[in-house]
């Protein structure tokens, strides 16, 4: 009987992973085809996408704008959050659980509706500026990542350490400064490498944002789409999971990403 | 400790400014109705049959997409904490890969093996369940396929988490104990790996139902949800009060089904 269970659950995983890799599969596949109708299984394997893709500046411009946007405001949030989640994690602060749930909600709240959110704030204020828009709302988006991996950090710590440092001479600035932000550093770089993978990724709040003069590259990608697409999209989307599996490689190699709690 | 509280202000004001401020200005452009009746907007949203089909066809997509993923999504958990090493790492790679990718991505993948020429088409052939390629692309079945696929490791994800940590040896305890398979996982896995499924579940009913890139490219304009008729509303029918209304309606059901899972979850820690 426990058997005829266990056979059974593998042959349902092995269903499941296939499904679940299907379309990343497919798109992988289809950036090598030669042909423009999206042929696959694909036969014969061909760069043609890839050299096409490289003369087309818009999406060059776009990836810059996307990199540009995520450096920008992972750095920002980095600096709001790590002050914040030390307060929070000392509970230095009245509300201290209320504010940790107000910095990590963005993250359980419908992308499209804070979006809008965003554009009416920015068109109440005047600000027409759409790199500066981005800016502000993807801070709102990454803050979540890495304040979640930080409080996480910080729950480990052991805070006694800091009380010793003091009671051997330092300054509690000092304190911090050597002690406790040296054994938070794998979880800035964690938090920031998913902070950055969002902001890069994210069309749902930026969708409202964009104009001419800035247009991230899944916006970018989202028009090709909708104006009649041919397997460029399907390099260009090869791309960027080579360099989201790298990033997050190089994330693991420097802090292991096994640390992090996926629940 | 001698931590200072100003530590935590430059985020709290951000995240004041910059987030609970537009929110609350898009609840106050929901109550501006034009002809000056405070539930102007809701008045017309839900005395509409237009909008109440945009709200039933978003509930009925939310849910289905979500059951789906919690029937498709618990067994493989389960079957995913006993593979062995190998099998275990290629499962999490299914899990975490489709992760990383961005939904456009996926969805064009979708848009591929979906078509009549596509792979999904060869597949039903090949098995007999048709005789000629179908229409799926652009029709109901397609756009639940593709969203369930996207949103299955959010749900899978929770589950394992939950699955991974509960102690083996109680389940040794209970077949010391004489309770067979079937058994010990009602009593025991069921319960345990409860608190996974609600989190799970809030989540993807959440992504499901604010979904707006999935339906935009695997139906278009056949089937009307909230997140694209909101979209219309701010971009292309400058009705930003209408919008505001539809936007505010979206988010009082997502956070609701969220506190009501959570509140289900912690009942069930607690007894």
């Amino acid at each position: 009987m426990a058997r005829v269970f266990i056979v059974l659950g593998r042959f349902w995983a092995l269903l499941v992973i296939v499904f679940l890799l299907a379309p990343i599969f497919v798109t992988v596949a289809v950036s090598f085809s030669p042909s423009a109708v999206f042929d696959f299984p694909v036969d014969r394997l061909s760069t043609r996408w890839y050299e096409r893709l490289s003369r087309q500046s818009s999406f060059w411009e776009a990836l810059g704008t996307s990199a540009w946007i995520a450096s920008v405001s992972t750095l920002l949030a980095v600096a709001l959050a790590t002050p914040a989640a030390i307060a929070i994690a000392t509970r230095a602060i009245p509300g201290a659980r209320t504010l940790a749930g107000l910095l990590t909600s963005p993250l359980m709240m419908p992308g499209l509706v804070v979006g809008i959110a965003f554009l009416q704030a920015f068109r109440a204020v005047g600000l027409r500026d759409a790199q500066t828009c981005l800016v502000i709302a993807h801070v709102i988006i990454t803050l979540p990542y890495i304040v979640r991996t930080l409080l996480a950090s910080l729950h480990l710590f052991d805070f006694s350490l800091i009380d010793a440092a003091r009671t051997l001479g330092s300054t509690w600035p000092g304190a911090v400064a050597k002690v406790l932000l040296p054994a938070l550093f794998p979880a800035v770089v964690t938090g920031s490498a998913f902070a950055f993978l969002a902001s890069f990724d994210n069309y749902s709040i930026s969708l409202f944002l964009v104009d001419v003069t800035a247009r991230t590259l899944p916006i970018q990608v989202l028009n090709y789409l909708e104006t009649g697409a041919d397997p460029t999209i399907a390099a260009i989307s090869t791309i960027l999971l080579c360099f989201t599996v790298l990033a997050l490689l190089l994330a693991d190699r420097i802090v292991g990403v096994r640390r992090l709690d996926l629940g | 400790m001698a931590a200072a509280g100003w530590l935590a202000l430059p985020a709290a004001a951000w995240a004041t400014i910059c987030f609970l401020l537009p929110l609350a200005i898009l609840f106050a452009t929901s109550f501006q109705s034009g002809d000056g009746a405070p539930f102007g907007v809701f008045a017309r949203i839900f005395g509409d049959s237009y909008y109440r089909d945009v709200i039933a066809n978003t509930v009925v997509y939310a849910s289905v997409v979500t059951f789906a993923c919690l029937a498709i999504g618990y067994p493989f958990a389960l079957a995913l904490v006993r593979l062995p090493g190998w099998l275990q790492a290629l499962g999490m790679i299914a899990i975490l890969l489709p992760l990383t990718a961005s939904a456009i991505v996926k969805t064009f993948g979708w848009t591929i093996l979906l078509r009549t020429t596509g792979l999904v088409n060869k597949l039903l052939m090949a098995i007999g369940a048709i005789d000629a390629p179908i229409r799926i692309l652009f029709t109901l079945p397609g756009l639940y396929l593709g969203t369930i696929n996207m949103l299955l490791p959010f749900m899978i994800l929770p589950i394992f988490a939950v699955m991974r940590r509960i102690d083996p040896t109680l389940l040794d305890a209970a077949a010391t104990l004489r309770s067979g398979p079937v058994d010990r996982f009602l009593r025991v896995t069921l319960p345990l790996s409860l608190p996974g499924a609600f989190a799970g579940f809030s989540i993807v009913f959440s992504l499901a139902s604010s979904a707006y890139v999935i339906p935009t490219l695997l139906i278009g304009e056949r089937h009307k949800v909230l997140s694209k008729v909101i979209a219309h509303n701010f971009l292309v029918a400058n009705d930003p009060a209408l919008g505001a209304g539809l936007a505010v309606v979206l988010l009082i059901f997502c956070t609701s089904m969220i506190a009501l899972a959570a509140r289900f979850g912690r009942a069930r820690k607690e007894s």
